[in-house]
């Protein structure tokens, strides 16, 4: 009995290979082998390794640094800032990275060198992360695997939407802070990642008007009247930390910074929309409602 | 040209210290070009190469035909035209301050990209080769509008040429500033990447379409030297001596604009070479423009190779950019080399 288990399983895997994938951009792509994958991406690397196949990824990019083991790889460098050669002198088989890499060049150089190379969407929504996660999960032969991660995502959110429902009103209002040092911060609004899961936690977004990101100014945070103010770890850090944070011109004249409000949380786990959205929309969402003043959110 | 009984008086005497200065150049760049193709984050033994190139197939062919080469030779090419404009228009405007941006052409280039990137989102594919199209119209306009600005009925005006210059930089400056500001995050990434400017979107296809215009250039600067030397005792001078002054600016101006052009849209804003290259070799043989219109030419290119040979090597499989290396690298070496001139000549 199990050798005709083992014997229909290698019938199988041999059927399945090739994998193929319509990435991003419609493009079906043929994944002859999955030995030795370069990932571009920190979302594409986490779901990489949520389907099981983290033991095949040879590189990545800067961005990627969860979970890990990730860390040890040898990094191809800014994803913005790609050179086919670098990226080939891994000898990878399979290379997967966002539809927008940069320089645009670098993909078709990588097709050229017959190595296949598979787009992934990088819509900031909810049905963005589930587009990731199938279009990477269908790449590397784990549909199905991407499909439990799918639904470990829509349960997460039906989590997330029982809690809310508990605790519907009033709805506070969250203004994101994107800050790099104290002389550059920068108010996100519409368009921009973490606001997207900031309002997947039930926040309103206090930065109306505001595309994406811009240069802040004090005033506009007062008129902003944030009750909680959300920013990556990395950010707070770079401003000398919370006292720091407070420090900043306009904050602490905002109810937030009255009360102290501020949510700190991990660049990858707040600022893309992977297979842990839901539980990162969550965590906000406990931070920001049920919890008091200063509050730092772990991966 | 100017009249050839006269001009030979000014040859100076140093001719064989020039020709030897020439000679070590033109090696250098050949040494460089052979360790640009040699050596990458690719690991391919330097002696496998003819083996690899005779076998005609396999990723290690593909990687040195289709990237490395490519890669190299771009590199020579902007780092050639970049340096050679310098060089004329030095000379032209008789002051070793002046480096191709001045002209406009660097700034209308960005701006003729960053109106691109910013105005056509999700070009995609077209962006690839419209690109570069647009930035080198942006340098060529802006050149353009400079020069009809700097004419007035004695000819056309060196420093008021220089003055627009400085006046349309700021004003393309605020320009891409504001496009920045408005640039969503996608464009931005587009933007840094082309306003640093770097090799490695360098293909055969980009490098053919650049390589017509970048041999006009090269035709239009290079016969440039006598009368640069005529030039340098003023102008008055040039004109006694029967130079065509209005003839020179025009051809000067407008051979490197297109030498910047091209050198822009093939690589974005890489700066640096035009301003040092002129100067490095002013300082290592001599002023003489026959001979310093050729060596910018060697030794641009030798550097623009070897700088992208670090940027791609040091941290691979990642990658520098070169702006840093070039200025990590000219900017000491440079720096020596005007200490020892100040030794020598002020005895200080």
């Amino acid at each position: 009995m199990r050798k005709l288990a083992v014997l229909a399983w290698v019938f199988l895997a041999a059927l399945a290979q090739p994998y193929r994938a319509v990435d991003a951009t419609g493009k079906a792509v043929e994944v002859r082998s999955i030995e030795r994958i370069v990932s571009l991406d920190g979302i594409t690397t986490e779901i990489l390794f949520a389907v099981g196949v983290g033991d095949k990824v040879v590189g990545r990019d800067d961005s990627s640094y969860y979970p890990p083991q990730v860390l040890r790889l040898p990094s191809v460098g800014y994803q913005f800032r790609l050179s086919a050669e670098g990226i080939l002198s891994l000898k990878p088989t399979l290379v997967i990275g966002r539809e927008d890499v940069r320089p645009p060049q670098v993909v078709d150089q990588l097709r050229q060198a017959g190595v296949a190379v598979v787009l992934v969407p990088a819509e900031p929504s909810v049905e963005g992360a589930k587009a990731k996660i199938r279009v990477v999960a269908q790449a590397v032969g784990q549909a199905e695997r991407g499909e439990a991660l799918v639904r470990a995502l829509e349960r997460d959110l039906l989590a997330l939407r029982a809690f809310q429902t508990q605790r519907a009103s009033p709805k506070l209002k969250g203004l994101f802070l994107y800050l790099r040092g104290p002389g550059t911060t920068f108010v996100c609004g519409e368009g921009s990642t973490p606001v997207g899961v900031m309002k997947l936690a039930g926040l309103e977004n206090a930065a109306q008007g505001i595309r994406e990101c811009q240069p802040m100014t004090a005033e506009s945070v007062v008129a902003a009247r944030p009750d909680v103010i959300v920013v990556f770890k990395k950010g707070l850090e770079s401003v000398g930390g919370l006292e720091g944070l407070l420090k900043l011109p306009g904050v602490a004249q905002t109810p937030a910074g009255q009360k102290r409000k501020v949510v700190a949380m991990d660049d990858l786990y707040l600022g893309s929309f992977g297979p842990r959205a839901g539980r990162a929309a969550l965590d906000l969402f406990r931070a920001a409602y049920l919890k008091e003043g200063f509050v730092e959110v772990g991966p | 040209m100017g009249g050839s009984s006269v001009t030979k008086s000014l040859v100076f005497p140093r001719s064989r210290r020039y020709r030897l200065v020439l000679l070590v150049l033109a090696l250098l760049l050949v040494l460089a070009l052979l360790l640009g193709a040699g050596l990458g984050a690719y690991p391919i033994p330097p002696l496998a190469i003819p083996g690899i190139l005779l076998k005609g197939e396999g990723v290690e062919y593909q990687v040195l035909t289709a990237l490395r080469f490519p890669r190299v030779l771009g590199a020579a090419l902007v780092g050639a035209l970049l340096a050679l404009a310098g060089a004329v228009l030095q000379g032209l405007f008789r002051n070793p301050l002046v480096d191709p941006g001045l002209i406009g052409v660097s700034s209308g280039a960005a701006l003729g990209a960053a109106l691109f990137i910013v105005l056509w989102p999700g070009a995609g594919v077209l962006e690839v080769y419209a690109l570069p199209l647009f930035a080198f119209l942006g340098g060529l306009l802006a050149t353009h509008l400079l020069w009809r600005l700097a004419r007035t009925p004695l000819g056309v005006q060196v420093s008021v040429l220089l003055l627009s210059g400085i006046a349309l930089n700021a004003l393309v400056g605020a320009g891409i500033g504001l496009l920045t500001f408005l640039a969503s995050e996608q464009e931005l990434r587009s933007l840094t990447f082309w306003t640093l400017g770097g090799f490695s979107a360098l293909t055969w296809r980009l490098l053919l379409a650049g390589l017509p215009l970048a041999l006009l250039a090269l035709f239009l600067l290079l016969p440039l030297a006598r009368s640069l030397n005529a030039l340098a005792l003023g102008e008055r001078e040039a004109f006694h001596l029967g130079v065509d002054l209005e003839a020179l600016k025009r051809r000067a101006v407008a051979g490197a604009a297109l030498g910047v052009g091209v050198a822009v849209a093939l690589a974005g804003g890489v700066g640096f070479l035009g301003l040092v290259a002129p100067h490095l070799f002013r300082l290592l043989a001599g002023p003489d423009h026959r001979y310093l219109l050729p060596g910018s030419a060697l030794l641009g290119a030798g550097l623009a190779v070897g700088a992208d040979l670090l940027a791609r090597t040091l941290a691979a499989p990642a990658e520098i950019p070169v702006g840093v290396v070039t200025a990590l690298l000219g900017g000491p070496f440079f720096l020596y080399l005007v200490l020892r001139y100040k030794r020598e000549v002020y005895r200080a």
